[in-house]
């Protein structure tokens, strides 16, 4: 089960005694609170907001978006181990790859920082994808590119688009957290890879 | 029953850099504190974040806000050994200004020039931007917090061995990861379910 392994650990590759495990024994806190917030995020208590196909579906998708197979596989792994999930894990993963792009992109609010404004797509989920995830998970990858690629375009109407899809507030609190975690998890894996390597 | 989004009008809103203390508003309805019982108390760690609509909106999911906010205060306020703690602030504001969240940019940066002492060079990567020269061994915390901030994350073994030559030793290399990853989650919450309002 989940709660014997230490995610970042499994994905960066870390078995004990290695120098990268030494780098995170010495974070004790940190090591055990990332993998506090995984739990909190992919086995809750509560998924009434957010239902654990949508979480492992967002999960493979922002991980797809980042470009890294391995942590779009172990999400992959979780989200066909769910119920009636093959289409959704085949339909989220070419979406993924149709539109992987490179961020950050955006715009800054009208001034002085306009001349760094910076255009890149936008995700739009067509009528034959839409059908096969529904709305509520359509506007969950719509918002998670967003978040991903170019979160400093979010706006009021963004939110207005995942409440009008059927997200509580809670959820998208939720949902905002867990694709943000996710940015955070890449990263440390990323750069323990590196460090591990070393 | 479906909830809204709220459109604050805000005048004069920040749109540069600053290390001024700017504030915040949400986009959406953080919990009142009168709706507060214990376990959102414990989530909030610190009970005066009750005050905070950031917190008062993050902590409807109780349990993630927890585990987030001991994440963030262990990698940033754990400085018994590592990396100093105004580097850390210095791998947070290089990844805020390079998403763009100019309220995180705003602590942060703030954070770093208090623990350094080098208000001007913070405000030069507020100012110029992540190609900033602020000195080599900065530089090198600066370049390296951008490429891990770039998705997809670009981050290298060149990048370690530039702070390695910078003095920097493994454990240091890793609580600069941890900072600037950290920011990648910080940023994308405080930019998507809010925007930042003016000083007061």
């Amino acid at each position: 089960m989940t709660d014997t392994i230490d995610v970042i650990d499994h994905l960066v590759g870390i078995t004990p005694g290695a120098p990268a495990d030494a780098l995170r024994s010495r974070r004790p806190i940190t090591k055990e609170h990332a993998q506090k917030s995984w739990t909190a995020l992919f086995e809750p208590v509560d998924a009434s907001q957010a239902s654990l196909t949508e979480r492992f579906a967002v999960a493979v998708f922002v991980a797809a978006l980042h470009g890294d197979k391995s942590i779009k596989e172990f999400y992959g792994t979780k989200l066909a181990g769910l119920q009636n999930s093959a289409v959704i894990l085949a339909t989220v993963k070419a979406l993924a790859e149709l539109n992987a792009a490179k961020g950050p992109y955006g715009h800054y609010p009208e001034g002085p920082l306009s001349a760094e404004n910076t255009d890149g797509p936008a995700l739009d989920i067509g009528p034959a994808d839409r059908a096969i995830l529904g709305d509520r998970l359509s506007a969950a990858l719509e918002h998670a590119y967003l978040l991903t690629y170019h979160p400093r375009d979010a706006s009021p109407a963004e939110l207005q688009k995942l409440l009008s899809a059927g997200w509580s507030t809670t959820g998208v609190v939720t949902l905002s957290q867990l694709v943000s975690f996710l940015a955070f998890q890449i990263r440390v894996v990323a750069g323990l890879r590196v460090l591990a390597a070393a | 029953m479906s909830d809204t989004v709220i459109e604050p009008a805000v005048e004069n809103p920040p749109v540069v850099f600053t290390q001024d203390k700017i504030g915040w508003t949400a986009w959406l309805q953080p919990l009142a504190e009168s709706e507060l019982t214990e376990c959102h108390y414990e989530a909030l760690v610190d009970k005066a974040r009750a005050k905070s609509a950031y917190f008062a909106l993050l902590v409807r999911d109780p349990d993630i806000l927890e585990a987030r906010t001991k994440t963030d205060n262990d990698i940033f306020y754990n400085t018994k050994d590592g990396l100093p703690r105004a580097e850390r602030e210095l791998a947070a504001t290089a990844a805020s200004r390079l998403n763009g969240c100019i309220l995180c940019a705003s602590v942060h940066s703030r954070f770093a020039s208090q623990y350094s002492k080098r208000e001007a060079d913070v405000q030069k990567l507020l100012d110029e931007g992540v190609e900033a020269d602020l000195g080599e061994r900065w530089n090198a915390i600066v370049s390296a917090s951008v490429a891990l901030s770039t998705t997809p994350p670009s981050f290298t073994a060149d990048h370690a061995k530039r702070l390695r030559e910078a003095g920097l030793s493994d454990e240091e290399i890793s609580d600069v990861v941890h900072g600037a990853a950290f920011f990648n989650w910080a940023n994308r919450l405080m930019l998507s379910i809010g925007e930042p309002t003016p000083a007061n």
